[in-house]
């Protein structure tokens, strides 16, 4: 494979990887989460940090634990908060996050940015690829679990939920830090792409943005959903934003808005029986009695 | 003295343009249940609208009116049609609510997109009244006065014609309970759009003010917006009153810290969020 | 039938935006009675039921469940302590089929309930209730009489010892309150305590042992169905004094 194509497949499993944690939490929880960002972003930091002292993949881990981190406390103060009250919170937390990071490395350091240890492209590929597997199986265990069978209550009532005796306060931290893993762990990984980082970069809200949008467009009720967004929308991004970056975002607005009014259950709601058919093979939703 | 009354003049035109956007933003939430992401675009294009008319050598005084009837247009159709059809899709309540929101940064996107293709990305602005006044000892430029004395007025203003008009009266009833509304013969979808329209409506017309003092460039609104949720959030989702205190609040707490340290401006404003959101879950006049 | 004292409220205090809807409220639950609770609309019921169950948290006072404070603690927690309630619009899973709403009410209603312990629970409820017809139906598909039912199942599946039911025969029709009594007895036969908040008088004065009346969020009055019923009080409120 030539360089190229394996930068291309690193970011669309970045992207799925991303699509795919939005998903696991905020699909059956109803709770609309930005922070995909903040987490990201707290990887990159993490790789900026330290990426001279440690290998990729213990980088990785180090990203996801931070973001893990950051999404515990986050979620202990937010998640307390119900519908667009959540949403803010973590959309305001990706700003607070860049301006505080900012702030703090002007005061302290006294650089903007920050120099990156680069990584070889395969290496990148494949760590991304390790990530993304054991993410899928997570997603496949949670679901079936006690903790995916909660979320689900949570999503459909939860004040019922929390009258039969689930601890919905500790069953939302739990996944929203299981989901900022993986996400720092993507961050970690992907941070390597920059050679030079400032806050700007590693805390950019359409890290947050894109994910909904391809989780939506793709379809949410199920794990292949989000998966087919991101692969559209990473190999869109690919070609057509370093061309006509204006006219790609006003494409992606106008799909964004077209998805939520016209696609309720994604693209992978239109295909046709006999393609459900073989999905229906794959890893979805929970069989209902 | 000097730095007392910078200050106080800072955070009453900021406080003045915060209280229109997030009575704006207010309207739309209020009401139509929409938190509206694309707000601080319509702030955007109301700015670049004035900068475009004034080099016409339109006075951008002028383009206060001129700006607002397209803006609120704008506003209107934009919920008849997607907004409407929103709610059938999702039958309204907490689904209607989140996809509005999603739906909103759709629009963002868009309006900031085009706004860039027209304008560029650069900063701009032009000169407006740049002479200077003497107050308390102290200069400061003309501009600046002026646009503090329109933005109180407009943001009082504009809560007396909610409070007191037939109109404003029809709106906060629909705001309260839409369902009796109905029933004493307001038209609720009417209703609603309208409130969108002002909303942005009073977003051009912050972005009219704005253009006087400061450079503008296309990728302001989401700053705005996030000031402008801020304050919602701060005065209760919803309540008029709350923001107009809300953003008379935040825009001198905002001009004080910015005056010492102009990087921490928002990490102050999103603490004041956070300690309230624990505190007061409601903001400061919610329901 | 009387035993001894199980759950108990010690001045309690509610407030919404300055309107007191809980009043310096005292009661006490006895173990094995069923206990009406009665009222004007407002009058504070659900009130108290939100803060027994933790669904609100109390503005001052106390509430002891078998001599263990309870207040304070989340609706979680209270339901794995043995309280368990309906609501009045219930809540339920609507994405979820009859079955899967017990199901997942008996798993995680106690602490370490396995998945088959789980599916015997709800069966044994299924049987109980007599919901074996809508076992695989979608909820709103269910006759509200059934949906009723299935509050009052959901809230058994936890395996509760005192059971908190609010206004479950509202809008039933002359047989159906029957049956629903005829529920409330047994599931007070098989030994859950229970305290019910219902207008159907006909239902109060046959199956409580004892009766609670609160006005305007203070007790009003409290005795057997016929000292309650012969209390001058009681009559001015209900009858429009």
């Amino acid at each position: 494979m030539s360089s190229y194509t394996i930068i291309l497949f690193s970011s669309i499993i970045m992207y799925i990887i991303l699509a795919l944690s939005w998903n696991m939490f905020s699909a059956p929880t109803g709770y609309i989460s930005l922070a995909t960002a903040a987490f990201f972003g707290a990887g990159i930091y993490t790789t900026a940090f330290l990426g001279e002292l440690l290998p990729l993949p213990l980088l990785m881990l180090a990203g996801g634990i931070i973001s893990c981190m950051l999404a515990v406390i986050v979620g202990a103060v937010t998640l307390r908060l119900r519908g667009v009250y959540f949403t803010i919170f973590t959309f305001g937390l990706v700003e607070l996050l860049r301006s505080l990071v900012l702030w703090a490395e002007i005061k302290f350091t006294h650089v903007r940015g920050r120099f990156v240890v680069s990584a070889d492209h395969m290496t990148v590929f494949w760590c991304m690829a390790v990530l993304l597997i054991l993410l899928i199986a997570a997603i496949v265990l949670i679901r079936r679990s006690r903790l995916g069978k909660s979320l689900e209550a949570i999503g459909e009532s939860e004040d019922a939920a929390a009258h039969i005796g689930v601890n919905t306060t500790a069953v939302k931290v739990a996944m929203f830090a299981i989901s900022a893993f993986a996400v720092g762990a993507a961050g970690a990984a992907m941070a390597t792409r920059w050679s030079y980082v400032d806050p700007g970069i590693a805390f950019n809200s359409m890290y947050s943005f894109m994910p909904v949008l391809m989780a939506i467009f793709g379809g949410t009720r199920s794990t292949v959903g989000p998966i087919a967004g991101a692969i559209v929308f990473a190999y869109l991004e690919e070609t057509l934003i370093t061309k006509f970056p204006s006219l790609y975002m006003i494409i992606f607005g106008l799909i964004m808005v077209g998805a939520i009014l016209f696609l309720p259950n994604g693209i992978i709601g239109l295909i046709k029986p006999p393609v459900m058919k073989l999905i229906a093979k794959l890893p979805k939703r929970r069989v209902r009695q | 003295m000097t730095t007392f009354l910078n200050i106080l003049i800072g955070g009453l035109i900021m406080g003045g343009i915060y209280a229109i956007i997030s009575m704006g933003l207010s309207m739309q939430y209020g009401v139509a249940r929409i938190l509206n992401v694309s707000h601080g675009e319509f702030i955007m294009v109301g700015a670049f609208l004035t900068l475009t008319l004034s080099k016409a050598g339109v006075n951008p005084l002028l383009s206060l009116a001129l700006t607002a009837p397209p803006l609120f247009l704008i506003g209107f159709l934009l919920h008849r049609t997607a907004y409407k059809r929103l709610t059938t899709v999702t039958g309204g309540g907490g689904a209607f609510e989140g996809n509005a929101m999603l739906i909103s940064f759709g629009i963002m996107f868009v309006i900031q997109n085009i706004a860039l293709m027209i304008w560029g990305s650069s900063p701009q602005g032009y000169q407006f009244l740049v002479q200077s006044v003497k107050i308390g000892g102290s200069v400061f430029a003309l501009n600046r006065i002026v646009v503090m004395v329109i933005a109180v007025a407009v943001s009082i203003g504009f809560y007396l014609f909610l409070s007191r008009s037939r109109i404003g009266k029809s709106i906060r009833a629909a705001a309260q309970d839409p369902v009796a509304a109905a029933l004493m013969g307001v038209k609720i979808n009417r209703v609603m759009a309208l409130c969108f329209a002002i909303g942005a409506l009073l977003a051009g017309l912050a972005g009219v003010l704005l253009s006087m003092i400061n450079q503008i460039n296309t990728t302001m609104g989401m700053s705005y917006t996030v000031i402008a949720i801020i304050v919602v959030v701060l005065g209760g989702l919803g309540s008029i009153p709350g923001s107009l205190m809300g953003g008379f609040i935040l825009g001198l707490v905002g001009s004080a810290v910015g005056y010492f340290e102009p990087s921490l401006q928002l990490v102050a404003y999103y603490l004041i969020i956070l300690v309230l959101l624990l505190v007061r879950p409601k903001g400061l006049l919610g329901r | 039938m009387s035993g001894k004292i199980i759950l108990e409220g010690k001045d309690l205090v509610k407030s919404f935006g300055g309107r007191h809807a809980v009043d310096h409220v005292d009661f006490h639950l006895n173990d094995g009675e069923i206990l009406g609770l009665i009222g004007p609309n407002g009058a504070g019921k659900t009130t108290l039921f939100n803060l027994i169950s933790g669904a609100l948290t109390i503005d001052s006072g106390l509430i002891t469940l078998f001599g263990q404070k309870i207040s304070g603690k989340k609706p979680y927690t209270i339901c794995r302590m043995g309280i368990a309630r309906t609501f009045q619009a219930a809540k339920n899973f609507p994405g979820m089929s009859v079955y899967e709403n017990l199901l997942i009410s008996a798993q995680f209603g106690q602490k370490n309930v396995g998945a088959s312990a789980a599916k015997t629970i709800t069966d044994e409820i299924i049987e109980f209730t007599a919901l074996e017809s809508f076992i695989g139906k979608n909820i709103k598909d269910m006759p509200l009489a059934g949906q009723k039912r299935l509050e009052v199942a959901r809230a058994l599946a936890t395996k509760p010892k005192i059971l908190l039911i609010d206004e479950v025969m509202a809008g039933l029709n002359p047989s159906e309150v029957d049956e629903a009594i005829g529920l409330v007895r047994k599931i007070n036969d098989s030994g859950i305590t229970v305290i019910m908040i219902e207008h159907v008088m006909k239902a109060i004065m046959s199956v409580c042992g004892r009766i609670m009346v609160l006005h305007h969020g203070q007790n009003l009055a409290e005795g057997t169905p016929e000292e309650v019923s012969s209390n001058a009080g009681v009559i001015e409120v209900y009858l429009g004094g």
